[in-house]
């Protein structure tokens, strides 16, 4: 399940920086006059870019008068969909799909690999706080299953061998390569492309 | 199988680049000036008689969901709004087009929106999709930059705008009218119809909603002739369409075939076949989760297109195939669906909302076999209770897949499951409220 626990400690205060501020209102202008509301979805996301991967309450206030909207209307999106987190979560947001698709290719031995090596359960920070883990619902790379997606990036053809490396090496401070880890090319079936020949060899 | 000149999407594994220089390679932006300058009216009839039906699920015929929007344009402006929420299980063909042929959806969009008389398109995409989107985002800078799109693109006269509009792990928002209450800033809560939305849809304005694929072929159906599309397939189910095949298969893979390939043709061709031979095979649900599922034997004969599946108690719905074979628990995996379904449910109609779950738990002690033999005829009586009792079709995409097990795998439910709350051997039953009834004295 999803975070849609409100976290304790909220703080005393949230404004868009600079950057955000720039970015917010160019959505805001990409929908017709006087529907600034459209815009909530995308400025809840720059919230939570801007603040550490979570959206505090103040940051849906703020939102709120932004776009002259009810407090509540935001609130009720925020809490709506999946991908707002409302409390803090791991640097590297680890999320696992273990849908049908992905399940029958083996997800589930992921789900131990991340039992083991991040936390016992789900949605709680790993020792060092760097990482949390949860399962979600269908990706939508299930050619590629079994995967999962860190922060913004699909890591796609896992299995719990590849997935205790992907680990250890966000362990030791570096970013592993985001894709397949076949080594096939995107969608393509592996050794055994029967389409589009020319275009592969020209 | 297809012959490669007759494929749309000819950069499906990003062989030659997503740019607008190689896409102009592979014959993109050549002649649109021309077909906009024939006029809406030829549009409309050359894609209503190459038979082309949406990709998204329903198969409605585009040609005449382009129809609908009101011929001229009253007080309130029209909108196109590109529907790229693909969340069905099974599912990720949008995803490859997004990355890797975003010229052939932007053309679409301007072809599309000049046919609906729109000056402005939304693309819906799903927020798990950042990368796909940042990639689409860049093509349509380079359209912009090019004069493709943006004021009196391609000096048509014609003006269009392009946003995209990224979702948040929303089901519930690949469906039309929730689409558009999330595009408006709300709750993706499905709305009533009628309206329908080529009416009243996007700010109570007429909308035209399109899936990723319909739009994206509309320009290749243009430029070779409705004739040659309609060639493909058989009447009413013409053309090419993106299969995505997953699970127990050798090689998954996404890959464009004509409408009407036989199934087992085109998992023994393309995906290498399935784990353990064609004999291994137990199921396969074969158009997204939706979808109810396919026992083997006729997995052997169907062909896959809307009516052929239709004719089989199913649907083609988005062409996901996912194949389970024999070393799978199905009750488990339709168990897993139901959780998902429980899991996305709105909550706006109660049937849905509650029924979901429900499904949820029954199917997951039938996978444990603590169900009573009664209990699976209940199950499909819960499933009919949902279906056709929700504002969208949310409530049979839920209970279809249900309905699927219990029609072709209620024996092997039954085996599992001969446990009786009235034989001598007490156990304690955590949903049975009169519990006491069981205990000997009182029975």
């Amino acid at each position: 399940m999803t975070i849609k626990k409100i976290h304790k400690d909220q703080p005393e205060t949230f404004e868009f920086n600079e950057k955000s501020m720039e970015a917010a209102n160019k959505i805001v202008s990409n929908y017709p006059d006087g529907r600034q509301q459209s815009a909530v979805m995308a400025l809840l996301y720059i919230a939570q870019r801007q603040h550490d991967n979570w959206i505090p309450l103040k940051a849906m206030k703020y939102i709120a008068k932004f776009l002259d909207m009810p407090y509540i209307k935001v609130y009720e999106v925020a809490t709506f969909y999946s991908m707002y987190n409302l409390s803090p979560v791991g640097k590297y947001f680890f999320q696992v799909c273990t849908t049908t698709p992905c399940m029958l290719r083996g997800a589930y031995d992921l789900v131990k690999v991340c039992k083991k090596k991040i936390s016992e359960k789900e949605n709680e920070l790993s020792k060092d706080g760097k990482i949390s883990w949860m399962e979600v619902e269908c990706l939508g790379a299930c050619v590629n299953a079994p995967m999962m997606q860190v922060n913004e990036d699909y890591y796609e053809d896992l299995n719990d061998k590849k997935l205790e490396e992907i680990i250890d090496t966000i362990y030791q401070n570096k970013i592993p390569k985001p894709g397949s880890y076949t080594g096939r090319v995107n969608a393509e079936p592996v050794d055994n492309r029967k389409t589009l020949l020319g275009n592969k060899n020209a | 199988m297809l012959k490669d000149e007759d494929r749309i999407f000819l950069n499906l594994y990003n062989d030659s680049g997503a740019d607008l220089e190689s896409a102009k390679l592979r014959n993109d932006w050549s002649g649109t000036k021309d077909i906009l300058e024939k006029g809406r009216e030829w549009i409309i009839n050359e894609v209503k008689s190459s038979e082309l039906r949406g990709r998204g699920g329903a198969g409605f015929p585009t040609g005449l969901k382009w129809s609908f929007a009101p011929k001229e344009v009253g007080s309130r402006p029209h909108y196109l709004v590109i529907n790229a929420d693909e969340s069905e299980p099974g599912t990720c063909k949008d995803r490859d087009i997004l990355r890797f042929e975003p010229h052939k959806l932007i053309e679409g969009c301007l072809i599309a929106s000049y046919a609906v008389n729109a000056h402005k398109c939304y693309i819906y995409i799903r927020g798990e999709y950042f990368n796909e989107g940042q990639k689409l985002q860049t093509a349509i800078d380079e359209a912009y930059k090019n004069n493709l799109i943006g004021e009196n693109a391609l000096n048509s006269g014609w003006d269009l705008d392009i946003y995209i509009h990224y979702g948040a792990g929303a089901y519930i928002c690949g469906e039309e009218t929730a689409l558009l209450e999330s595009l408006e800033g709300k709750k993706g809560q499905p709305r009533l119809k009628p309206p329908f939305p080529a009416l009243i849809g996007l700010y109570g304005c007429p909308t035209i909603i399109n899936n990723v694929e319909t739009v994206a072929a509309v320009p290749t159906i243009l430029k070779r002739g409705a004739k040659w599309f309609s060639s493909l397939g058989r009447p009413k189910n013409t053309g090419t369409k993106i299969y995505c095949i997953s699970g127990n298969v050798n090689n998954p893979c996404n890959v464009e075939e004509e409408m009407g390939i036989p199934l087992k043709e085109l998992i023994e061709t393309h995906a290498g076949g399935v784990v353990g031979g064609w004999d291994n095979l137990k199921a396969v649900i074969p158009g997204g989760s939706s979808m109810p599922m396919l026992p083997k034997e006729i997995c052997d004969n169907i062909k896959m297109d809307f009516d052929a599946c239709v004719e089989n108690k199913t649907g083609l719905g988005t062409a996901g195939i996912v194949v389970i074979n024999n070393d799978q628990d199905i009750i488990k995996c339709m168990a897993r669906i139901a959780r998902f379904y429980k899991h996305e449910s709105c909550g706006q109609c109660t049937p849905c909302r509650e029924g979901s779950g429900w499904m949820w738990r029954m199917l997951e002690r039938m996978a444990a076999g603590e169900a009573t033999p009664d209990e699976v005829d209940m199950l499909f009586d819960v499933t009919k209770q949902i279906e056709g009792h929700t504002i969208c079709a949310f409530g049979e995409g839920s209970s279809w897949p249900v309905q699927g097990l219990i029609r072709h795998f209620k024996n092997e439910i039954l085996e599992r499951n001969k446990f009786d709350p009235f034989v001598k051997k007490q156990k304690n039953i955590p949903y049975l409220v009169d519990q006491h009834l069981l205990e000997k004295e009182n029975a």
